[in-house]
């Protein structure tokens, strides 16, 4: 707390540079709605943030349980951050549960701001306590500060003519107005979702908006004015800003790169968490000519895909890791037919339904090789929620330019979580340019004009002609075929030929170098790919400001690798690969280029913290600084 | 866009030019065993084209896998073997985003009803415009002689030595189960029937679902010879025509009427003709074309061909596309950089 500003009416709060805040209840009381308007009203105040969404799998888990506690952590700073923070420096805990489950999150001497009213006997009980908390040493050592938020917003709606059930529904939105009020939020584009949010339910609106005001008063009287402080803007480069999750920005990646093509996107799905959301979306945007399709299953979703894009469409589906183990073999069909599809993979913890609703890393493997024979596809992981725009673009714009099927990987913590994101100029955006044949392209021996639909290009990709071309009738399939005619052939040296050809087109894709971000000449090398981008920048960060030389190279392309990546791992005395799985990038790396890298494996569902990561970079450092150079 | 997914439109109104039989066969050898039903139907296939005026260019067939699902390699349009079950699911999304093309769908007993059975049922379900065709030799072929869903209980087969267990599919009972809006049989042994028959499916829009009874003559050889060799025919296919009294036999002396246990054969001197069911292809209640499809229990017995059922209903790619031209009359065409901005923003 350095300086003060004018944060609002008759207050003058000291400034902090940051502040996590963890939301947390059962999941019926809107923690995430809580949580996300807290967000955007800390976008529009111009705030750089990072949010991390934390739910259960059922939708309603008994009420009060451990098993129904949901939660929603949002960091934001004055400055640039990449993370939703190690350790909140604020825990809102609706019931008993939310605290017993979040509690040993919360940072040493963080504060507790808990809704006294459910801490009775009934929902103790719920949450396993045996005592209540408040009452026993269990919260010593923090700032507690009890509100009987429950009580509060039913008082706030008793005139309004709202049943005491009822109003019990508003009170997050008391929580929200509390924090609004102590990290001193713009209270209007709260109070403006509200209008529009519950404009045709007139007393949930008045409802949520007394409790909202009751929750931000409440800082004034009851005198918690020490508590308030102000988190001012971040210096982001000057733009126009939306914030966005990953899901989102992938949705209109998506129809972005429909335009860029002038192809009609076609979209197969088929629900599963967590990668619904882009059906959604997508469902809504028929304006852009968007075709969506909730197929019977994975595997009708994919070959419907496969389907529009023979027939010309933009054909892209998306799925989840138990998805992408059914779209398999029709993924190995459009290796072969040599067919555009984009197959979106945002992947959740595993194996089989494993846990849908939280987070991980783990399906490079079957992405690099999960199918059967030699089945090569690119593959391309965003690091961030606004990154998942960009390699939308990019996982479509490589599809259709090198006629195959490429796995674009997200996973749940970037397509739940959300930053800011500075919007492009749509001008700025590269097309897609796609040529389809329209002409014979051989000769036979009669002199006639043919098609051959295999007749390689010099990159070795082959022509489409598509269905309603006259004279270029062809068959295509799954069965192996002849180099140029593309007829059907079982010959010995024509499959040995095929298989290369598949490899060596796929293999010879040009992706971007690998770029160091920090220092060259450190004797350590993180590499990382996905989600773990803001893990590993934030500890990077932090231990090159302590002294500490460290280099991060962070993959987007993870198939084919970028040309210059043997060169600079051999260019370090170690690596170390940050993976929330066992160790599958390390393992690829260290088959491909025979270096010892070594990996940092989290899978609990969580992404890595910075802090984290920095300890283990620090420990890596010690060591390699005990054994000399 | 290209030029040709904007060409659709103009099908009607070019000129069609006239074609042959050759124009529609491909260069490729035809490779299925000699004697296989297969061959009657490809031929019935490539003469019936040329006389729907149909344009190369604009018919695709789509199949599985399979021998039945070898078939577009020999016709000269366009053509996707796909994999195994998989061809309504392709043949939908192509369907789909090219309501311009004349989507055929080939696939076998075991393609269709075991390992790609969901797939038939859904596009069935949603009245999706391909025209399905269904080669039921009841045994896997490909494979070289396992039961099929389709195969007979008691079967005895490389995987059932000792008998097959379970009660077989009746492929027609299970599209009108799915409420299929167009559902017919025809067999191998007769080309003019499966050109009418595929004509009128053909003409249907939405999805058709055919049935073609097909002999393997190395793994199943004869299993229809019963009923549709020409010397037993008269007696054991029973022809459904629409408007037209159910009657079959040498002599028509034989006819279907209703009863309370369902659809039953009779004796027409007996009952007298003013009793047999005519038929009615157009009754929108399933029920009655499903109590046909009940008639035989086996291929031993007599056996309807013909089209149980062709009733209207909105089409499925074609409503899609509907939805998607409303909202763009309603909202004019979508603008990224709106799109973009459709969240709250906020200026730095």
């Amino acid at each position: 707390m350095t300086d003060t500003v004018d944060a609002g009416p008759a207050a003058e709060a000291p400034a902090v540079d940051e502040v996590i805040i963890r939301f947390a209840g059962d999941s019926g009381d809107g923690m995430q709605l809580t949580g996300d308007r807290f967000t955007t009203a800390s976008a529009m105040f111009g705030n750089d943030l990072a949010t991390l969404p934390e739910y259960p799998a059922e939708i309603r888990a008994p009420a009060g349980t451990m098993a129904g506690v949901s939660a929603f952590q949002v960091h934001i700073s004055d400055h640039d951050i990449t993370t939703p923070g190690d350790a909140p420096d604020v825990l809102v805990a609706m019931n008993p549960a939310a605290l017993k489950s979040d509690l040993h999150t919360l940072v040493p001497g963080g504060t507790i701001i808990l809704n006294r009213d459910t801490f009775e006997e009934r929902n103790l009980a719920k949450a396993g306590y045996d005592h209540n908390p408040i009452d026993g040493d269990d919260l010593a050592g923090y700032q507690v500060i009890e509100v009987p938020m429950t009580t509060l917003t039913k008082d706030a709606c008793k005139e309004l003519g709202v049943k005491p059930r009822d109003a019990d529904r508003s009170k997050n939105f008391f929580a929200l107005g509390l924090l609004s009020w102590m990290y001193s939020r713009p209270i209007e584009a709260t109070l403006d979702w509200i209008e529009v949010k519950f404009a045709d339910r007139e007393l949930v609106a008045a409802a949520n908006r007394a409790a909202f005001n009751a929750g931000h008063a409440y800082g004034e009287t009851a005198e918690l004015g020490s508590q308030r402080v102000v988190v001012r803007k971040a210096p982001l480069e000057p733009g126009t800003y939306t914030n966005i999750n990953g899901n989102t920005a992938l949705s209109w990646g998506l129809v972005a790169a429909s335009q860029l093509s002038g192809l009609p996107l076609f979209l197969g799905s088929y629900p599963i968490t967590p990668a619904t959301d882009i059906l959604h979306e997508l469902s809504k945007h028929k304006e852009f000519g968007v075709t969506t399709f909730q197929a019977e299953d994975e595997i009708a979703a994919v070959g419907a895909a496969i389907g529009a894009s023979y027939g010309g469409s933009l054909g892209v589906t998306t799925t989840s890791g138990p998805g992408v183990a059914l779209k398999g073999e029709a993924m190995g069909l459009a290796v072969s037919l040599e067919l555009p599809l984009v197959v979106v993979d945002i992947q959740r913890g595993g194996p089989s339904t494993g846990l849908p609703t939280k987070t991980e890393a783990a399906d490079l493997m079957m992405a690099m090789y999960g199918r059967h024979g030699e089945s090569p596809v690119p593959i391309l992981a965003a690091r961030t929620p606004a990154d998942c725009f960009n390699m939308a673009i990019e996982a479509a714009r490589i599809a259709l330019t090198h006629q195959t099927p490429v796995i674009l990987l997200s996973d749940g913590y970037l397509a739940n979580g959300s930053e800011p994101w500075r919007l492009p100029e749509v001008a700025d955006l590269a097309s897609i340019d796609v040529v389809h044949a329209t002409e014979f392209n051989q000769t036979n021996e009669d002199g006639e004009g043919v098609f051959w639909p295999y007749l390689r290009d010099e990159n070795l990709n082959r022509p489409l002609a598509l269905p309603g071309t006259p004279d270029l009738m062809h068959r295509i399939g799954g069965i192996e075929k002849e180099d140029g005619t593309g007829n059907v052939s079982y010959s010995a040296e024509n499959h040995e030929l095929m298989v290369h050809l598949r490899h060596k087109r796929i293999a010879s894709i040009p992706v971007p170098d690998a770029e160091v971000d920090g220092d060259a000449d450190a004797d350590l090398l993180i590499v990382g790919w996905g989600s773990t981008w803001g893990a590993i920048t934030g500890a990077v960060r932090r231990i090159r400001t302590a002294g500490r030389k460290v280099a991060h190279v962070h993959l987007t392309h993870l198939n084919p690798l970028p040309a210059n990546l043997g060169d600079l791992l051999r260019s370090y005395r170690r690596v170390m690969v940050p993976e929330m799985n066992l160790g599958q990038l390390s393992r690829i790396l260290r088959a491909e280029f025979l270096v010892d890298a070594e990996v940092l494996s989290k899978v609990k569902g969580q992404p890595f913290t910075a802090g984290e990561i920095q300890h283990a970079i620090n420990q890596r450092l010690d060591e390699l600084a005990g054994e000399g150079s | 866009m290209t030029d040709v997914l904007d060409a659709g439109a103009n099908r009607e109104a070019d000129e069609v030019p006239a074609t042959t039989r050759a124009d529609w066969s491909s260069d490729q050898e035809v490779r299925w065993c000699p004697g296989c039903g297969d061959y009657s139907i490809l031929t019935a296939m490539q003469l019936l084209l040329p006389e729907l005026k149909a344009r190369r260019e604009k018919t695709v067939f789509i199949s599985g896998i399979g021998c039945a699902a070898r078939f577009p390699y020999y016709m000269n349009t366009y053509g996707v073997h796909t994999i195994h079950g998989r061809a309504p699911a392709v043949a939908t999304g192509l369907a789909m985003a090219r309501p311009d093309l004349d989507v055929w769908v080939i696939g076998g007993d075991g393609d269709m009803l075991s390992i790609g059975g969901n797939h038939l049922i859904h596009a069935l379900r949603r009245n999706i415009n391909l025209n399905i065709l269904l080669f039921n030799n009841q045994i896997y072929g490909l494979t070289k002689g396992q039961f099929s869903p389709t195969s007979q209980k008691g079967k005895v087969t490389k995987s059932s030595p000792v008998g097959l267990v379970a009660r077989p599919f009746n492929p027609i009972s299970v599209a009108l189960g799915a409420e299929a809006t167009f559902v017919a049989r025809t067999h191998d042994m007769d080309r003019q029937h499966m050109q009418d028959t595929f004509r009128r499916a053909y003409e249907h829009e939405g999805s058709a679902f055919v049935e073609v009874l097909q002999n393997c003559n190395v793994f199943n050889d004869g299993v229809f010879s019963t009923i549709t060799k020409k010397d037993v025919r008269d007696d054991m296919l029973i022809e459904l025509n629409h408007g037209q009294p159910i009657l079959f036999g040498s002599e028509k002396q034989y006819g279907v009427a209703l009863a309370p246990e369902g659809v039953v054969i009779v004796d027409v001197a007996k009952l007298g003709i003013e009793n047999v069911m005519v038929h009615d292809e157009t009754i929108r209640n399933p029920s009655t074309a499903f109590s046909l499809s009940r008639i035989a229990k086996t291929p031993a017995t007599p056996t309807p061909i013909g089209v149980f059922r062709a009733i209207d209903r909105d089409e499925f790619s074609s409503s899609v596309a509907a939805q998607i031209q409303e909202v763009q009359a309603q909202l004019g065409k979508g603008d990224l950089g709106d799109l973009l901005r459709s969240q709250p923003t906020w200026e730095v």
